[in-house]
This record gives structure tokens, sequence and C-alpha cells, in this order.
């Protein structure tokens, strides 16, 4: 079973006092096949955990960037079947988690007793359901556990007392912290109690927690360093990877971008 | 009141984190001011004073005779803006209000209920922005000058069909985005709870005005209720107080478009899949890997890929019978109804109309009312250029 890979990074990352680095990119975006080797790429180049986007037609908590990886993904016919294909042949060689992001109606679609077991061949870590909070996430929850997937759930700069406890009685694996009441994209500067929710929120609920939405630069990530177990990097490298798909100068921007945040990550 | 966010098992509350604070605190807001005398009055007050309700149960002699039914419509495009949307817009703007929002938000399709956001937002004194599909935009660039003048900032919205359903995901993002000071005024029975059970109390109305209309007029309960299904808060309106009176027939008629063998159009009923979309678990046209299908229809208020939850229920019990109207049948209807009866009707009404001509024959000698639910003014230019193309 996979189902403690997840855990077994921060494990790992905490002896050495170094941080997740967690690079995000759309699964098809322009075509499976660049997937594939964008997933190796991640491996070997610094990646702690990888999380892969399934991509929807209506991404509602996307900003633009990722709303037009999502349209390239699905013009080249990316389906969630072909997509856990692409997992299973990159987890036949490398061990790095994979943190699928989707949306809920295609996994619903797929049937969530299906995509559970389908999911679990394919070698999926875990599960990250955006618009599916604590409430509606039970069933779905228990099919993903018993097939040793870790449901991953959100946690925002909203976070109240009460949706604390109620993200406390599922989570599992990590919090995600989205840094920013808004959607994804790449942000100049965090929210400036940014700092105090994240230490409110860790003092609280016994998990890692990585930071997501708006990691724009590594400045960003040596600004939060110390507060954080991880840092999700998701619009800014989706960006340049839009770039590097159509020039040559474009790829070596994106890969020396990419190294930078794994550095910065990974403080000596 | 039900507090649930279900109806059977379609419903719920499918939506980001970010965006849960604040539907709870709406839930909360709403049941705690609707059952005040306060908030009753006052939106009463705006409803008779303002919105000029109760509005005519009217019956179309020409068309009765022409058809041999007795036809009452429920005259909804009456209303001031000219579409049952006001009642909605009302209620929740005066809602948003006593919640201490300073700004509203609102998708639109036809641009019936962003004007009416505009309007409402106009009279309490509240900023307000409205997202639009860029092609809706096009096909009803008066109610966008309308929205303008009324002080609203209209955002065209570009991505995917550019129609309602891109104007509801800009909302979203907009709504995540400022969800400490905005309230999103929806515009239909839709998405997360609380709001198709909120808007459904502030269109129902509409019914219980009618049930009282039709016993005085006719002494007697109606034999069936028909009205048009896009997102379905009009039909929601006018069948909701009938429910429980079991023997009127309700039927629901949802956007038949090039017809169903096509594959333009939007009848989710017809060939839709229980999945969720935009907040809610309910019928959905959606492709075999669960990506939502781009639908047709000559009225853009029903030119949605989902429909209300509860209509769902409604169909699964099979309280409500739903049935398609095309874009053929519904241009006739316009006509027709303009010819005989001096009222144009929204092309989203004339779904409700093709209906009961196409079916006169069942319902010879009954008493058959129809929710109209908007006037045509906004659809003359679309609808004129349609009949040169066709001519």
């Amino acid at each position: 079973m996979n189902n403690n890979q997840v855990i077994e990074v921060f494990k790992r990352l905490k002896d050495t006092g170094k941080k997740a680095f967690i690079p995000y990119i759309t699964a098809g975006d322009p075509n499976l096949k660049q997937t594939l080797e964008i997933l190796d790429f991640f491996a070997n180049n610094g990646a702690d955990i990888i999380e892969l986007g399934v991509p929807f037609s209506d991404p509602m908590a996307d900003g633009p960037v990722i709303q037009r990886a999502m349209e390239r993904a699905l013009k080249s016919g990316t389906t969630l079947k072909k997509i856990l294909q692409t997992i299973k042949d990159f987890k036949d060689r490398y061990s790095v988690p994979i943190v699928l992001m989707g949306y809920y109606n295609p996994f619903w679609a797929f049937g969530i007793d299906d995509f559970a077991k389908a999911a679990r061949d394919a070698g999926v870590d875990a599960v990250l359901t955006v618009d599916l909070p604590p409430e509606e996430a039970k069933g779905f929850t228990v099919l993903l556990k018993n097939e040793g997937i870790t449901p991953i759930f959100l946690a925002t700069p909203v976070t109240d007392e009460k949706r604390l406890l109620k993200i406390r009685g599922v989570a599992a694996g990590f919090i995600y912290f989205v840094s920013v009441t808004g959607v994804t994209g790449e942000r100049y500067a965090l929210p400036e109690d940014t700092e105090e929710k994240v230490g409110w929120i860790k003092r609280n609920i016994e998990l890692p927690l990585v930071l997501g939405f708006g990691i724009s630069s590594p400045k960003i990530i040596h600004e939060f360093y110390l507060s954080v177990d991880g840092f999700v990097v998701g619009s800014a490298l989706v960006r340049r990877w839009e770039r590097a798909c159509l020039s040559e100068e474009g790829i070596s921007e994106f890969r020396i971008f990419f190294i930078e945040m794994a550095q910065a990550c990974h403080r000596e | 009141m039900k507090t649930g966010s279900y109806f059977g098992k379609y419903g719920g509350a499918y939506v980001p984190e970010t965006l849960m604070p604040a539907l709870f605190e709406l839930k909360n807001g709403f049941f705690k001011h609707i059952k005040t005398r306060e908030f009753q009055k006052e939106f009463m007050h705006y409803l008779g004073e303002y919105v000029g309700r109760p509005t005519p149960l009217y019956f179309a002699e020409n068309l009765s005779r022409k058809l041999g039914i007795k036809l009452y419509l429920k005259r909804e495009d009456l209303c001031h803006t000219g579409a049952h949307k006001i009642n909605n817009a009302i209620g929740q703007v005066l809602l948003a209000k006593k919640m201490g929002k300073d700004r509203i938000i609102a998708e639109t399709g036809a641009g019936q209920h962003g004007v009416a956001t505009a309007t409402a937002a106009a009279l309490l004194g509240l900023k307000c922005r409205v997202y639009m599909g860029t092609e809706d935009m096009k096909r009803q660039a008066l109610n966008v000058i309308r929205m303008e003048m009324l002080g609203a900032e209209v955002t065209g919205v570009d991505s995917g069909s550019r129609t309602l359903k891109d104007a509801i995901n800009e909302s979203l993002r907009d709504w995540v985005t400022n969800v400490r000071d905005t309230h999103y005024v929806l515009g239909t029975v839709f998405g997360p709870h609380p709001y198709p059970t909120m808007v459904k109390k502030f269109v129902s109305v509409i019914g219980k005005e009618a049930i009282r209309q039709v016993m005085k007029k006719v002494g007697r309960l109606p034999d069936a209720v028909v009205a048009c299904v896009g997102g379905g808060s009009n039909a929601m309106g006018i069948f909701y107080p009938f429910i429980k009176l079991e023997p009127v027939r309700l039927i629901g008629v949802e956007a038949g478009g090039l017809g169903i063998e096509t594959g333009k159009h939007a009848a989710r009923f017809a060939t839709g899949r229980v999945g969720i979309f935009q907040g809610t678990k309910s019928y959905v046209l959606q492709d075999g890997d669960g990506q939502i299908l781009q639908t047709h229809s000559v009225s853009a208020g029903l030119d949605y890929a989902s429909v209300g939850p509860e209509h769902s229920f409604l169909r699964e019990t099979g309280r409500v019978h739903y049935t398609y109207a095309t874009d053929n049948e519904v241009l006739d209807a316009f006509r027709l109804l303009s010819r005989e009866e001096g009222i144009i009707p929204a092309l989203e009404s004339s779904h409700a109309i093709a209906y009961v001509v196409k079916h006169a024959g069942e319902f010879r000698g009954k008493v058959v009312v129809v929710n109209l639910s908007g006037r045509g003014d906004k659809d003359v230019a679309h609808v004129s250029e349609i009949w040169k193309g066709v001519s």
C-alpha cells in the first residue's frame, strides 16, 4: 500500500529542516505525452510531492492561467481514465507521491466507487476535490480511505473556529492552506495575517500544513519558510509551461524557475 | 419552512471551502430575517408599491377561443423591469443589506435577472456588478444598456460558451475573492444551499396569488399549470404553492433548441444525467467524462446545462411533468400571443405557450394557467432578425 507516502515525505523533511516542494501541473496540458515527460522532470529535479490537476470544463476556483491549461487539456482529448494510465506509467519508475486535484463531477461521472479503485491501481496517493467541502465528502472519503488514498482538505483565510472543527474531523495527510480569498493565480505578496492564521491552524490541527495559491517567487517561500511545512506552486509554473510549449527560451526559463523554487524549499 | 440542504438526493452545497463560511452566514441570515415581521413587512411593501403586485391573472380570451381551452396568463411580464426576476432580486438585496453587505454581484443570461438586481441595488443603495457572457451581451444588448443606466457595472465573460454558465463561474470567482463584503444574488433556484430554498421563498408569491385569483375568477383550481424551466425559478414560483393541491397537473417546459436529436438544446431531463455542477447535485447535460456540454436555445434565459435540484426531485416523485419545446415552436408561439392577445412574451415564457398550443387538444375545455414570466421587449430585435433570415 502506498497510503503513507505523503506522510513519509513530511517526516523525512522534518528531520532535515527542509520544506516540501509541491509543483502543480494540469494533466494533458497540452497533451498527456508531455505530461509524462514533465512528471519525470519534476521527479528528477526536487519535487517532493506532485499535484496533478484533472481538467474540468468549468473550473470555478481557478484563475485564467489554469483555466487556459484545462481548456488545452480537454482539447487534446484528456480524460480521467487516460490520466490514471499516465500516472501508472510514471509510478512504474518513480515513487514521488501524486496528489490528484480536481472538481467533483469528473470523479462522480467515472463512478466514485470505480474511481477509488482505479486511482489506487494507478498509484494515486491522495485526492483533493476542490468543490467537495467536508459536509459533502463523507461517502467519497470513505471510499478513498478504503483504497489507501488520502483525502486532502483545504483551510482558508476565512476559516473560523466552527469550520476548523469540521475540517479537523475529516482532514488527513496534510492541510492545504489557501493563502488568499480568491482563485488560483500568482500574487506579488500574500495577506499580512497569513502567518498568524497559519500558526492558529497548526496549533489546532496536528497535520503538516502547506501553503498554496499565489506562491509566485522564491521570495514568498523565504518569507513563510519557518511557518509552514511545504509550498504548492501552481499558476506561476503553469504560466511558464504555457510559454515553454511555444519556444526554446521558454523551456529553459521554465526549468530555471522550477529549480529556483525547489531550492528555495530545500534550504541547506 | 424546510431548512435542509437536500431535496431527496438532489441539492447540497458543493463549493470550495472559501465559500463555506459565507454560505453559513447567508443561511443563518436568511432563516433569521425571513421569520421576522419587519422583513416580511418591508418585502411585501416593495412587492406591492414598487414591483406592482399582485400581477393580474388575465383570461386570454382570443387565444382561448382559438385553442378551445380556458387559458389564463399569470402576468409576471407586468412586474417592474418586465419579469418575475425582480421578486427574488428585491428579496435578496434587502437581505444583503440587513446582513451588512455593501456590494452585490449577479450573473445574468437573458439580462432580466441582471436588470432586476441592478434595479434593486439602485433602490436600496448598494454597489452592483453583473457578469454576463459576451454571446448573451450580443443577443440581449438592450438589457446591457439598461443595467448600465441603472448604475451597475456590466462585466463581459469571454470564457467557455460565453453564456449563462460562464457568467455563473465568473460570479463565483468574484465571490470567492470578495467574500467578506459581497453578497452574490444568484438568479434562480439553483446553486448551493440555501439558494434553491431562499429563491423559492422569494418567488413563491407568484403561485400564492395565482391560487387566490383563479379561485375568485373560476371558482375552482385550474386543471393544469404550465411554466418554462431554465434554472427554474419562475416555474418553482408558480408550482410550489400548487404542489400539495394534487389534482392540478404541473408541467415544466425546457428548451428543446434545434431538436433533441441534434444535441443543440438545453433539455436537461431529456438527455442529462445526475451530476454536480456549480454548487449542487442535479440533472446536468454532460459528456461521458463528466465535462459540461454546451447548450443551445433561442432564449438566453433557458440556455443552461443544469436545472434547479428541487425540479429534479419533483420529476423523480412524478409530481411535475417535464417536457420541452423547440426553437421553431417557440417562435410560432411568440408570434401567436403577440397577434392574438397583443402581448409580446419573452422567448423564455414563449416555451410555456408553445406547449399549450401543441397540446391544446388534450386540454379541450380545461382551465390552464401559464406563467407568463417575462415580456419580450428584450427579444424583439433578435426575433425580427430571425424572421428576416427565414423569409
